[in-house]
This record gives structure tokens, sequence and C-alpha cells, in this order.
């Protein structure tokens, strides 16, 4: 499975939602996730991946991890997973 | 109903080890944020916290004592003899029988489930100390407290998270109004800063890893404390009897429940204890100079607080001083409203209105005057102490001078 599609199904199963269902232009918002089915999202692309986020829901706009989109999200754990390989 | 007044007050926590320490500190504006000092902190992503440090049991209790008192109740003891010490009573026969001690604590013997767990699964051995369950539970330090002091009337431990001492001392507040004790010994103590109580917090991603900063647009999350806050809370008229130096009244208090989410706090919430403890101690909201705030300096709590203030004081909220001394202590969860009260006291006492510091940048969703970085001297004479905990469960004590 790419990270892409593992990232999607992580998501999916956070917003009880068929992986088909998320799109890349979808938000968290728009998938109904809230402040802490995103801390738990993370938590499980961490598990997946064996990566650490950088992300603090205090300042969500400030790390360096963007969290706008389903494809920004992707972006994101790409990059961390290729630093970390 | 009976008048209450608090005539004795004790504290540990990372300002001082005492109350005039913990003063010194907090009109300074000392910060007691540092780096934290636990076996595996290096695995730790958070690193900070409002630890005690120069703390030595050794020479506070004996052997036997201290094979029973799990840190927290360390705590507890030492801020409840120097409370106690203060109001200068002593508990025996009918007296003894009445009075009681209602502590709050979230987390209770944290080092002790800490350790043990370490023991059988980390070490992997298959026996622990036979003592284990007497210190973690959560009404170790109750039970301690009364012991020492042989106080055999209502005794119980509260857990509210954040709120658990606000709550406590409610209750202590309620039993002494009531005439059904003459005196209650009451606050809270916490000491959740060990390996698995850090990691835990961490694992919500709302801790910050560089400072507490209520309310500046730059805060990014909370910092842990730890210590205790005891109070002796005694019948208006029984403390007069004996000329015994009072030094605030309890005027009211309320609490309430948001009923909606696990860890956002609401404003609604938050607002109706507010306004309930200002209705329950008969207290007009143009009265209240100071309120020491929840301020965690998450970004969630500070803006809900803010909104919350305003709306209980509309247009006195522009007049009032709002400051959060976790800034300077730390977060102290089931321990903070008890070392908080102190800031309350010392307002009405001392006329000095403890800062908010690393105050650093306005933000215009708290754009209250939250005595930013140095203390300030003002006449108060009714103040609010604010708790808001995870689970929305609120309480808010009203002090006034005597």
């Amino acid at each position: 499975m790419s990270v892409k599609d593992k990232v999607i199904a992580i998501i999916a199963e956070q917003a009880v939602l068929e992986p088909s269902d998320v799109t890349l232009e979808s938000t968290l918002e728009d998938l109904g996730i809230d402040s802490l089915g995103l801390v738990e999202s993370i938590f499980a692309i961490e598990e997946a991946f064996d990566i650490s986020v950088p992300f603090n829901a205090n300042e969500p706009t400030e790390s360096d991890f963007d969290i706008s989109s389903v494809a920004s999200i992707i972006k994101g754990i790409e990059a961390l997973v290729s630093e970390q390989a | 109903m009976k008048r209450v007044v608090i005539t004795g007050a004790g504290t540990i926590n990372a300002l001082g080890h005492n109350v005039q320490d913990t003063w010194a500190a907090m009109k300074e504006g000392k910060s007691g944020i540092g780096a934290l000092e636990m076996r595996d902190v290096e695995r730790l992503a958070i690193q900070i916290g409002g630890q005690v440090k120069g703390f030595e049991p050794d020479e506070l209790f004996n052997r036997q004592q201290i094979a029973l008192y799990d840190r927290f109740t360390q705590f507890a003891l030492v801020a409840a003899r120097q409370a106690v010490a203060q109001s200068g009573l002593t508990f025996s026969g009918e007296m003894a029988a009445k009075c009681g001690v209602v502590l709050g604590t979230s987390g209770g013997g944290m080092q002790t489930l800490d350790e043990n767990y370490r023991t059988v699964y980390e070490d992997g051995k298959n026996r622990v100390h036979p003592f284990v369950v007497p210190k973690l539970m959560n009404n170790a330090a109750t039970s301690h407290v009364s012991m020492e002091f042989n106080l055999k009337g209502p005794s119980f431990t509260v857990a509210t998270a954040c709120a658990s001492s606000n709550h406590a001392m409610s209750q202590a507040f309620q039993l002494v109004r009531s005439g059904m004790a003459p005196v209650m010994v009451t606050g809270g103590s916490e000491s959740m800063l060990c390996f698995g109580g850090v990691k835990a917090w961490e694992g919500l991603r709302v801790m910050s890893k560089d400072g507490c900063r209520p309310f500046s647009a730059n805060r990014n999350g909370m910092v842990q404390g730890e210590g205790a806050g005891i109070f002796v809370f005694e019948e208006y008229e029984h403390a007069k009897a004996r000329g015994a130096d009072i030094l605030a009244e309890v005027a009211g208090f309320a609490m309430s429940s948001d009923a909606s989410d696990i860890v956002m706090p609401s404003k609604q919430g938050a607002a109706r204890a507010i306004q309930g403890a200002l209705a329950d101690g008969q207290i007009n909201p143009e009265e209240v100079g100071y309120i020491n705030a929840h301020g965690t300096g998450t970004a969630a709590n500070d803006k809900t607080e803010c909104a919350a203030v305003s709306t209980v004081f509309g247009k006195h909220s522009n007049n009032l001083m709002i400051s959060s001394t976790k800034s300077m202590h730390g977060h102290l969860i089931g321990g903070t409203g008890a070392v908080e009260l102190l800031a309350c006291i010392m307002a009405l006492r001392e006329g000095v209105i403890a800062p908010t510091i690393n105050y650093q940048e306005p933000d215009p969703e708290c754009a209250l005057d939250v005595v930013p970085n140095e203390a300030r001297e003002a006449k108060v004479d009714v103040v609010l102490s604010n708790a808001f905990a995870f689970g929305g469960l609120n309480a808010v004590l009203a002090l006034r001078a005597v």
C-alpha cells in the first residue's frame, strides 16, 4: 500500500467513511474529524509509519506540518517518511 | 447558614516550600518552571515542568512513614502542617469528631504507580512492595492528614481532574457553612511529574515544549507543575471567639458541568459557574476586583475563559484584573486550584495582584487586563478563583476580604 493509500485508510477509519469517500481535496472538517479525531489520526499515522509528526494542537497552523487538506497531510507524511528512509 | 473563613494556609510548589516564599515569588513574577529531572527524561518530547526542587522527605518523615507516603501525600502533609500550625487549632474530643478533611487530587499516587509498573513490566519482577495499594490510592493524602491531626469527621477525596481542588474546597465550604463541621482542612495535592505522567499528557499534544504563556497570542500549550495547597476553613464565630487571624472569608461557590465535550471547554459552562458563584455569595459583579484564571496557556482554554468572563461581567470586565499564576508554578492538575487560592488570598491580604508572566503578544480574543509580567498593587475586596476541568466539570470559588 502506498503512503497515500495508507493515510487515506487511516483518515477514513477515523471519519467512519469508506476510503473512496475521502478525496484529496477534502478538509478534516468536511470529513467530520474534530480536534480529538485529528490527534488520534496523527497517532495512528505515527504508529503506521514509525515516524514522529511535529504537531501541537495549540498552534495547528504554525507547525511545519500542514493539515489543511487530505492532500497536504499526505504530502507532509511522504516528506517525513522519506526523511526517515 | 454559617459564615466561613480561612484561618490557616500552607503550600509546597515550584515557587516555594511555604506560603511566604510562594507569595514573594508571585510578587517578583518569578518562574518556577525549568528542566525536568527524572529517570528517562530523554525519552520525553516535553522536558520542562514546575518541579518542586530541594525537597528532602527524609528530614520530614520517618522510615515507616516514607514507606507509606507517595510524593503527593508528602506534599499534602507538608502543606497541612503549615496550615494547621498557622490556625493554632488542635483537635480532640467532640471537636475532633466533627472536623474532617476534604482534598482534591487527579492522579493520586502517580509516582508509586509509575515506579511499580516499571518494576513488573520493564524489570520483569514478579513482586512489588506490600504498600503499593495504600500508597497509590487517591484518598491516601486525605487519610494521612486525618491521622496526623486527629480529624475524625467527614473526610473524603474529590477527583475532577483540573478542578479537583476547587471542588474539594467547595465541599469543605458546604460542610462548615451548613453547620455540620466547625472546621475543615481542605485543598489539594498532585505529583504527576513522573515519566508516565508526562508521557500521557504528551500524547494529547496540548503541552508546550518551551514555556507557559497564558493569554499571550504566541502561547502554545500548558506546562505541568506539582505540589499542594492546604487550608483551614473555619466557622466565622468559632474563629472570632478564639481570636484567630482571619485570612479571608469564603463567600460563595458554584459548580457546573458543560455536558458537551470530554476535552474542549465551553463558554456557557464556565460562565454558569462564575455567575453561580456570584449569586451564591450575593456578590454584585462590580465588587469583583480580581480573578485568578484557570489560564492554562492552551489555545482553547484562554479564549473561552476570557469570553466567559466578558459574558458575565459585561462592561466591568474591562475594570477587573485577571491573571494566570500557572505561568509561574505550572498546572498542578488536581492541586492547582489550591495553590492558586494563595494568589487570591495575597490579593485580599497584601493588596498585591500576582502577574501573568511570559506575556509577549496581545491576543484580541483575550483582551482583558491580564496583569502582564509584573505584579500590581491594588486594593480589592472580592476575588474569584476559576477551575475548568477536562470532562467539562467547572468549579468557581469567591473570597471576600474580612
